[in-house]
């Protein structure tokens, strides 16, 4: 009797620790798959944003705007066109919007509106895989919009060098940077008094207009000059510029803007999964 | 007897000062169908964290399916179907993706999980709504969704949060109906429920839960019978009476409640009150005898009433 009562019980066990190999190896990708289940009820929106978006932002910049300014921007000893100097910058930022936008509300929904994140940790996954699967689907949202950009970029002739194609990733490395130093902040919001909105407003897009995305940051007063330096945008920009047209900077600079933006990356990733796994555990 | 699935004892939840659930010990048996039962704040929906394993325990131990949920978290959900008190089905998703997704989440193939799917949609009646939006469905659907979701990985446990709160009445009957199905093919059941015909209808066994500790257990017959008396006679005299009534019968049967709207005498013989009150010259406005429930049950134990 005692024996077939221990056999059922790890059996019991057995059966359990079978059966969370597969969710804790592969966790963080069911989460990514489940996310873009979702993306796909609403995917012409996304492709049509994805094509607009750089059509409109390099017509009216690249074309229009660089009417005003026949004689380029100085780039070393020469000059490079305003449209060369302005689509590596607005290829950052259209991965920064993709960013902010994946990065608040959908933290929301998971814990409060849609509580879809209990329900992912009611099932074997863990709080630092729903913020993997998250990230990851971020990135995977960034990745296309960031490429179809920059096709654009090249049918408009924005990008002299072929390294330039590398600014699809540099600017999907910015867009990582921000999207997990805005979710570690969501992620812990429990009730919505128009953080989010403030973000956008107080975050996004003063980083837009100070982060040497429409002229060089060098001609801000220098009291504005730090807005830049501790702006991901900023890095992503510039190291786009590199690639894109020899923007000439020296190396050691070009070295900060990648490590700045791996280490932003790696220290909202933490912090996300910490808040998320916290959050969780009540 | 076989190895119980769950194990619980001096099992412990703090918030700050605060103790949710203050020490609380029992046993799950296999194919068991075990009750929490107890009012709003009670500390049910916490222990059912904990033995759900998201939820860290304080201290105590605790054990499911032979693991400790502080070191094998995944493995034991693994292993689990969790209803939870408010549906959190994906709204983006459609009926039947939200089974789907859900299975993968296991780790189950795609080609398993999508005829699966069909299975459980089969069971809970919602076969026609596969394609449907999730917010179109009603609250009735939207929980028995809820519960073929938490089937995807043939649970050996199904963890029930207030099953059938907020529905009506129709839909609660076809609940419980699948829930008895699923306990019929062995299920080990464990549900939180504040309604006693819930309880009556679903547990084998159940504990009577409030402020955290455990206050009762046994069978739903086993509890009426230790704590309360086979009827119960209850009258109406009006408000302003009732008190006044109350005081002069205080003697009548085994026992009386006062309750702000009427009267309760606890009695082998519900009738035998009635004649004895009138005989008595008190006649109620209104007058009832009925079977002891749960409700009695939790009342004197607790002094107070279910729901409040």
């Amino acid at each position: 009797m005692t024996l077939s009562a221990q056999t059922t019980a790890t059996d019991y066990a057995d059966r359990a620790l079978a059966g969370g190999v597969k969710p804790r190896r592969w966790g963080s990708w069911y989460i990514a798959e489940h996310r873009f289940r979702g993306m796909r009820a609403y995917y012409q929106t996304i492709l049509a944003t994805s094509i607009g978006n750089p059509l409109v932002y390099l017509f009216a910049l690249g074309v229009g705007l660089a009417a005003l300014v026949p004689q380029g921007i100085p780039n070393g000893e020469g000059t490079i066109s305003y449209l060369a100097f302005v689509a590596p910058a607005l290829l950052a930022t259209a991965a920064v919007t993709v960013a902010a936008e994946e990065s608040t509300y959908p933290y929301m929904m998971g814990f409060k509106w849609n509580p879809i994140f209990y329900a992912m940790n009611a099932a074997p996954l863990s709080g630092n895989q729903i913020a993997n699967g998250m990230i990851i689907s971020i990135v995977g949202r960034i990745l296309p919009t960031t490429a179809i950009y920059f096709v654009v970029m090249v049918l408009f002739g924005a990008v002299p060098s072929a390294l330039g194609v590398l600014g699809i990733l540099t600017a999907t490395l910015t867009g990582l940077a921000i999207s997990v130093i805005i979710s570690m902040y969501t992620a812990g919001i429990e009730e919505d008094k128009g953080q989010m909105a403030m973000i956008m407003r107080f975050g996004i897009t003063p980083m837009f207009l100070f982060s040497g995305t429409f002229f060089p940051l060098a001609s801000l007063p220098w009291f504005l000059q730090w807005i830049g330096w501790i702006s991901p945008l900023w890095h992503g920009t510039e190291l786009g510029r590199v690639l894109s047209y020899g923007y000439p900077e020296p190396a050691w600079l070009t070295a900060v803007h990648v490590v700045y933006l791996l280490a932003l990356s790696a220290l909202g990733w933490i912090l996300t999964q910490r808040v998320i796994t916290r959050r969780l555990n009540k | 007897m076989p190895a119980p699935v769950i194990t619980a004892t001096d099992l412990t939840k703090k918030y700050k000062d605060f103790a949710a659930v203050d020490g609380i010990s029992f046993e799950v048996a296999p194919g068991e169908s075990f009750g929490l039962l107890g009012p709003n704040g009670a500390g049910k929906s916490t222990t059912m964290r904990m033995v759900g394993a998201v939820s860290t325990r304080t201290s105590g131990g605790l054990s499911i399916l032979g693991l400790d949920p502080n070191d094998h978290g995944p493995e034991i959900r693994s292993q689990l179907g969790v209803v939870p008190q408010a549906d959190n089905l994906d709204q983006e998703l459609r009926v039947r993706d939200n089974l789907i997704v859900y299975g993968r989440y296991f780790g189950i193939p795609r080609a398993v999980i999508s005829k699966k799917a069909d299975e459980l949609l089969e069971f809970a009646q919602l076969s026609d709504r596969a394609k449907a939006k999730v917010d179109d469905l009603s609250g009735g659907m939207k929980r028995r969704l809820t519960i073929a979701r938490a089937l995807v990985n043939d649970p050996r446990i199904l963890l029930l949060d207030e099953p059938t709160t907020g529905l009506d009445p129709q839909a609660r009957h076809i609940l419980w109906d699948r829930l008895f199905r699923l306990k019929e093919q062995g299920t080990t059941l464990v549900l939180t429920t504040h309604y006693m015909d819930e309880a009556e209808q679903l547990c084998d066994r159940l504990v009577v839960v409030d402020k955290g500790t455990i206050m009762a257990e046994g069978s739903p017959a086993s509890l009426i019978r230790d704590h309360s008396s086979r009827e119960v006679l209850e009258v109406r005299f009006g408000s302003d009476r009732n008190a006044i009534v109350a005081e002069q019968i205080k003697n009548a049967g085994d026992r009386v409640e006062v309750l702000p709207d009427r009267i309760l005498i606890y009695s082998p013989n519900g009738e035998a009150e009635l004649t004895r009150l009138t005989d008595a010259g008190l006649e109620p406005i209104t007058s009832l005898v009925r079977r002891s429930s749960l409700e009695d049950v939790f009342l004197r134990l607790t002094g107070r009433t279910l729901i409040e």
